[in-house]
């Protein structure tokens, strides 16, 4: 096999649950709600109510969406969001799909709620990521593509629709719906 | 005497668990078992690789406080521990069968650029990519 490099620096995510924060969750919650993250990463494109998750881990709705953020520091549904972005990501790498195949292919609704969603997070459109994403495709092949494809999923600290107020004046009908 | 890596160790919530799951669903083979008190020293091999094991070690006293221990065990738990890959001749086969085993599958076989890879989870929640190399680097 050959020699691979991996990196995936984050700086520290800012503390959003200061309450509960010094408390270890128990880990077998947390396997199972590993379980669930694990389900969305595995079809992304699929629709994942928080009933659907929570029944996976095996605990109420509410205590799911609480826990999953606790555990990996963003509500399920943004998670969610950010596996739809890095599928979406590969897909306009790596294929020739017009953009709005690979709108459907990843789960949204419409092309005009995927463009726009994309652009909040990415801050580039779909097309433009792309032509930057081919133009810059050296080296990285040393990376297990199923590792990088993981560490080019977006960091998606705060959510989308207050990202786009920070930006924007406008009044724009909402992009996607945040369940926690 | 080969220079080299020897042991890379993981950490399990379960040896006992962790070693049924090595052995009998990936087929690996226990290259030690020693025990001194509560601790256990516990190690695996993969049949095709000799000099090398696999370390299965439970956090906990006496090499860490029950903090420390706990910290870790939710680490694991929620699979923030490094990627793990093993190298298999063929993956989709590979699938089917651990599948058939019980093995918790993560991602089906995926194709990309030629090389096939599938992801599955140990159940202590260690993220393995079992990864098929494409046909002209092999």
């Amino acid at each position: 096999m050959r020699p691979r490099e991996y990196q995936r620096a984050q700086p520290p995510a800012p503390s959003s649950a200061p309450a509960s924060a010094g408390q270890l969750q128990d880990p077998a919650l947390l396997r199972r709600l590993l379980r669930a993250r694990d389900r969305m990463d595995a079809a992304s494109h699929e629709a994942w109510p928080v009933e659907r998750l929570a029944a996976v881990s095996g605990v109420s709705e509410a205590h799911f969406a609480r826990s999953f953020k606790r555990a990996f520091g963003i509500p399920p549904h943004r998670y969610l969001l950010t596996r739809r972005i890095e599928q979406a990501n590969t897909l306009l790498r790596d294929t020739a799909l017009s953009i709005t195949e690979i709108a459907f292919a990843t789960g949204w609704g419409s092309l005009g709620t995927f463009g726009r969603t994309f652009h909040d997070i990415t801050g580039r459109s779909p097309s433009a990521m792309r032509r930057e994403a081919q133009a810059n495709m050296l080296e990285l092949d040393r990376v297990p593509a199923c590792v990088l494809k993981a560490a080019q999923r977006p960091d998606l600290t705060s959510a989308v629709l207050e990202k786009r107020r920070r930006t924007a004046k406008g009044k724009f009908p909402p992009s996607t719906k945040e369940v926690s | 005497m080969n220079q080299g890596i020897n042991v890379v160790g993981l950490y399990v919530d379960d040896q006992d668990e962790a070693l049924a799951f090595y052995v009998d669903k990936l087929g690996f083979r226990v290259h030690t078992d020693v025990r001194n008190g509560p601790y256990r020293w516990l190690t695996v091999q993969h049949p095709d690789q000799p000099s090398f094991q696999l370390g299965l070690f439970t956090p906990g006293p006496p090499i860490h406080d029950e903090a420390t221990a706990q910290t870790l065990r939710a680490m694991v738990a929620k699979g923030a521990m490094p990627p793990l890959v093993l190298s298999v001749s063929d993956c989709r086969a590979g699938y089917a069968r651990l599948k058939a085993r019980g093995v918790e599958f993560t991602q089906e076989p995926i194709d990309r650029f030629g090389s096939v890879d599938a992801g599955f989870r140990d159940p202590a929640g260690n993220g393995w990519k079992m990864i098929q190399a494409p046909q002209s680097t092999t």
